[in-house]
């Protein structure tokens, strides 16, 4: 049965490999329903191939992906549905208005009519992005269009946030700002979120912090347990940089 | 602190029921409707989808017309002027160009990740890209129509029963070279490669057809020739609407058409399916 692990991600002995090339290794971790979990790894680390497992834009026969206590694999759809994710590549539609851009998304979730449009108003005032609705995608800056696509991923209300770089390209301000809003969506909304990124600056003390390298995990505990009484920073590259 | 790997397993199914089955024509109208959006934002794709089809009627086929002297065969009861003859060809060359765009366009959303969103949504993939190709069909029969009106003003008109009877078979058309523009982009891997796909698919499944000339014109000048052409599906298409917009039924064009339709929905949905893994992942 789910148990508690209503709202969780859990992640066991998975592998994936690109014809030779193994980008995943045995990866095993956990996130408790409600925390934010930063994924930390340089480039190269196999971050991306674990999001595309997570989304199941590719499938491995080796490993098991759970999804709010939803096997991913056997019930592909129903963990889709609890699963909110914003991808590192900008997916808005640039001739469409911020409005349109997220009605078509939840009618892609099944949602449509008022009971949609109150979810959109509400996830757009969430990320403080209610007076743009009615805005070009294309007009809106870099950061406004990563809130936008936050507040996209939570108009079906998932119980789990996946992003996937969602700073890269950003300015200090905005970086420091959506890093801000999503910590918050953990804290107050009880939303397991995994953040993946290569930046250090990124992840508080009090996250939890899986860290991975070369496809394989290398610490699994909260940052600031990793870190100890170094920066998180030097801690990261200590760990990394002896691999490399 | 984490929770424990009991409190985590994940051996149960769903508990809350999924969407209704009215998710379903929900995400088909929004598939649509954005294609539609898209299609009308870019009015310079509409001019230059319609501008194609009307080179060739204008002046490609004044010019042969001299050359080429038609008999009667069916669904024509009379003679007919070059122009009359190619005006179901180029309706299907709409139809054929705009599947292919809409491969182009998704070998391109595969890229900026629009692709990924639509993938990740909870309804069936098969059904996802089912409502992608009805959306491309559906601004491709736009197209086809305002061309066939261009043409009524040029003095090709159809009978007005044909304006009605060839809408299900562009439709037919429209999904069936859809579907092979969709399986085309599950394999191809990067926009450069679309030049190929216009040598190598365009070009030789629009002359090898119906489109231009009659298959007895073509058999006059090679059995080989007109034997690839007969098993083209593009012909067949071709056929379909040639005899819907006469308001004649082609029952052996519609079987090879909805085949060819399946055989290319069914190649795309294998070049989609997550085991085999259609993005490439780096990092």
């Amino acid at each position: 049965m789910t148990h508690a692990a209503e709202g969780g991600l859990l992640v066991r002995h998975l592998s994936h490999s690109f014809g030779s090339r193994r980008a995943l290794d045995d990866i095993s971790f956990e996130v408790a329903p409600g925390r934010f979990c930063a994924l930390l790894g340089p480039n190269g680390a196999g971050k991306s191939t674990l999001f595309a497992l997570l989304t199941r834009l590719i499938t491995s026969p080796q490993g098991e992906i759970g999804v709010a206590g939803v096997d991913l694999a056997r019930h592909p759809r129903a963990a889709l549905a609890r699963m909110g994710v914003v991808f590192q590549q900008p997916t808005l539609d640039l001739d469409l208005t911020v409005s349109q851009n997220l009605r078509y998304f939840a009618a892609l979730q099944g949602l449509s009519g008022r009971e949609a449009q109150a979810r959109i108003d509400a996830a757009l005032d969430r990320l403080g992005m209610a007076e743009r609705a009615g805005e070009l995608a294309r007009n809106l800056n870099g950061g406004h269009r990563r809130r936008t696509e936050i507040a996209r991923a939570l108009i079906h209300r998932p119980r789990v946030l996946l992003l996937d770089e969602p700073t890269v390209g950003l300015d200090a301000a905005s970086r420091a700002n959506i890093t801000r809003h999503v910590h918050d969506l953990a804290s107050d909304m009880g939303l397991t979120v995994l953040w993946a990124t290569h930046l250090t600056d990124e992840v508080w003390p009090a996250d939890r912090l899986v860290v991975l390298h070369k496809g394989r995990v290398l610490a699994d505990s909260t940052a600031g347990a990793v870190s100890g009484d170094r920066p998180l920073t030097e801690a990261f590259l200590a760990m990394t940089g002896a691999e490399a | 602190m984490t929770a424990s790997t009991d409190d985590l397993r994940t051996t149960a199914g769903p508990d809350v029921p999924l969407a209704p089955r009215t998710a379903w024509w929900t995400s088909l109208r929004a598939i649509v409707a954005r294609e539609a959006l898209r299609f009308l934002g870019q009015r310079e794709r509409f001019f230059a989808a319609l501008v194609r089809p009307l080179v060739w009627l204008l002046v490609f086929a004044a010019g042969f017309r001299a050359a080429l002297g038609l008999s009667i065969i069916p669904p024509y009861q009379t003679y007919i002027t070059y122009e009359t003859y190619i005006v179901p060809g180029l309706c299907g060359m709409i139809l054929l160009f705009n599947g292919m765009q809409s491969s182009l366009s998704l070998v391109y959303d595969r890229e900026t990740g629009s692709m990924r969103l639509l993938l990740t949504s909870p309804q069936p993939r098969w059904w996802l890209l089912t409502c992608k190709l009805i959306a491309g069909t559906c601004v491709s029969i736009l197209q086809a129509y305002a061309f066939l009106a261009i043409a009524a003003l040029f003095g090709l008109v159809m009978p007005w029963a044909g304006y009605i009877l060839v809408l299900p078979a562009l439709f037919v058309g429209g999904l069936m070279l859809g579907a092979l523009g969709l399986a085309l982009s599950s394999f191809v891997k990067q926009l450069e490669n679309f030049a190929g796909v216009m040598n190598f698919v365009i070009f030789p499944m629009f002359f090898l057809s119906s489109a231009l000339y009659p298959l007895w014109k073509m058999e006059e000048s090679s059995q080989i020739l007109r034997d690839i052409c007969a098993v083209n599906p593009f012909t067949h298409a071709v056929e379909l609407i040639r005899f819907a917009l006469y308001a004649q039924f082609n029952g052996w064009a519609l079987l090879w058409t909805v085949v060819a339709a399946l055989g290319f929905g069914a190649l795309a949905l294998w070049g989609y399916d997550p085991a085999r893994g259609m993005t490439r992942t780096g990092g």
